[in-house]
């Protein structure tokens, strides 16, 4: 616990905020954790939290008010591959098909000689069951095809951490668990450090070796579980004792910080959040 | 299945098909209420008010036969389509990169977005005076109208479609490694396709609206030369009335053809809208 070794990536003290002297919004305040290297580390909070702002930290969207965030030891200082984001609605290219969109990173930079690019991608695409779309475009997959094929355009560029920001959001009930099940086989067949971000509890204990639950607004660690459910995992196992007591007790306290953001006029905040993004 | 699509001739499958079949009844309805509506009074003595007093479209069908042989007539046709065609490219040539360089950098933005929206209410017939004074041939005054009713459109558009990418394509490509030329390249452009031919096809409508009114404007003068404004307004002029209404409809059919062509070449460069 206490060995930084492996530790893939470090939250220190981490504060942002928003919007200038006169309206100032503080999203994430004194943010502090840490992601193991090869796990998956779930971050849930509720609604309107900042969310989204960590995910932006953490990728290098956005830099940090105050304290540091490291990435293997050095600091973030931009969006670089080594933190890459599959983001909550689809972010695929709509003008290049599923090979062009898997092979646009690693063309851009220019680091895999093009046969062997061709092979890793095929190899790629077919993990993720998109062989015979290899060739369309992104309009003409499914939401979960699409998602898919994002997962596949991150995975080629062999990120140090896979950031999730509610990637299975806006998916129908059923390709939703889908999607889960066939993203729960690829994170254990191989070992990759994961933060995943989401709204849906169920979805988090399933998945994640580690689970952050983050405070209502200005948004901070406000627990942290460790889920040892055995591995290899199923959605069946939901219904098992004691996931459903790791449900129980992130409950407890999601529903505790909603209520304090329900008291606290969370709608102004929100508009507050939304606005500055536009600049 | 295919086998069988592939022989049968463009043309039966073309009537076969169900909007086609609709647009060609629609056209035909159109010409058969109109013809009986201006020749009601000849044939029920009573007159049909507005369209009693336009041509019928079998006059109006004889007098194309007669000015078809006319070579003003398709000197006309050529000098209209060669002042839209050049207007309308220069501003493309200028209005892209101009839209592109508004959306990506904002002291650029700063600096020339005031003055174009206050030039851009101004009408292109309300340039054609200071055109005429400024451009040493009618030629380029009519050309220069003609490319400011393109230019305004197309800016608006590709500064607005550009804006208008989403950010997570920005920061998706970022993150995979892209320099700033890269985004603008693999992701500005291509992003900003679709809304550069928007801008186009109503500018290409704009600008033959523009060039007809100009043509008319300055006349069929010695340097100038016809078009088919020129055209529509001597035949005015000398009570030919279903020589108006031929004009008329020639340049309908020019606007249609111009903006087909473009939506045809916007449907070559952009396949990933194809499937709609």
């Amino acid at each position: 616990m206490t060995d930084a070794s492996d530790n893939m990536m470090e939250v220190r003290n981490v504060t942002k905020a928003f919007g200038d002297d006169w309206e100032k919004e503080t999203v994430v305040e004194n943010l502090s954790f840490s992601v193991k290297k090869d796990q998956l580390t779930a971050i849930v909070g509720p609604s309107g939290c900042g969310k989204s702002t960590v995910v932006n930290l953490l990728a290098g969207f956005e830099r940090p008010d105050e304290g540091q965030i490291l990435l293997n030891g050095k600091p973030v200082s931009g969006p670089s591959k080594d933190a890459l984001v599959v983001f909550q609605e689809t972010a695929l290219m709509p003008w290049l098909t599923t090979y062009q969109n898997v092979t646009f990173g690693p063309k851009l930079r220019g680091d895999m000689a093009p046969d062997a690019l061709k092979a890793a991608a095929d190899k790629i695409i077919d993990t993720v069951g998109l062989r015979e779309f290899r060739d369309k475009y992104p309009l003409q997959l499914s939401g979960g095809m699409q998602r898919r094929a994002e997962l596949a355009r991150a995975l080629i560029n062999q990120p140090q951490v896979m950031i999730m920001d509610e990637p299975f959001r806006g998916l129908d009930a059923m390709t939703r668990q889908l999607m889960q099940e066939f993203y729960l086989r690829l994170c254990e067949q191989e070992s990759r450090t994961n933060v995943f971000v989401t709204s849906e509890l169920e979805e988090a204990i399933i998945l994640a070796d580690s689970l952050i639950i983050l405070s209502n607004r200005p948004t901070s660690v406000r627990e942290f579980i460790q889920v040892d459910l055995q591995r290899p995992r199923n959605l069946e196992m939901l219904s098992s004792p004691e996931a459903y007591e790791y449900k129980r007790h992130a409950m407890e306290i999601l529903h505790e910080e909603a209520l304090k953001s329900f008291k606290g006029g969370a709608g102004n905040s929100d508009f507050l959040e939304a606005y500055s993004r536009q600049g | 299945m295919v086998d069988k699509k592939a022989k049968t001739p463009a043309l039966v499958r073309l009537f076969r098909d169900q909007t086609f079949r609709r647009g060609v009844i629609a056209i035909l309805a159109f010409v058969v209420l109109w013809e009986i509506g201006s020749q009601f009074k000849s044939w029920f003595g009573v007159m049909v008010p507005f369209i009693g007093k336009i041509a019928p479209p079998t006059a109006v069908a004889v007098s194309w036969m007669e000015v078809g042989q006319w070579p003003g007539y398709w000197q006309s046709w050529y000098l209209s389509t060669g002042r839209v065609f050049l207007g309308f490219t220069v501003a493309m040539i200028i209005g892209i990169p101009f839209g592109l360089a508004m959306a990506v950098n904002k002291y650029f933005r700063g600096m020339f977005f005031p003055p174009f929206e206050i030039l851009r209410p101004i009408p292109p017939l309300a340039w054609v005076p200071a055109s005429i004074i400024f451009w040493p041939t009618t030629e380029l005054s009519i050309m220069f109208v003609t490319f400011l009713g393109a230019f305004y459109t197309i800016v608006i558009n590709v500064l607005g479609g550009a804006r208008s990418i989403d950010i997570q394509y920005l920061r998706a490509a970022q993150s995979m490694g892209a320099t700033q030329w890269d985004l603008f390249r693999k992701i500005i452009l291509p992003g900003t396709l679709p809304s550069i031919f928007i801008g186009a096809a109503v500018g290409m409508g704009i600008t033959w609206e523009v060039v007809l009114a100009g043509e008319m404007i300055s006349g069929g003068g010695q340097q100038g030369g016809g078009g088919l404004g020129f055209f529509i307004w001597s035949s005015y002029m000398g009570g030919v009335m279903d020589q108006v209404v031929v004009g008329m409809i020639s340049i309908g059919l020019a606007g249609y053809i111009s903006s087909s062509l473009i939506r045809y070449i916007g449907h070559l460069s952009m396949p990933w809208r194809r499937m709609f």
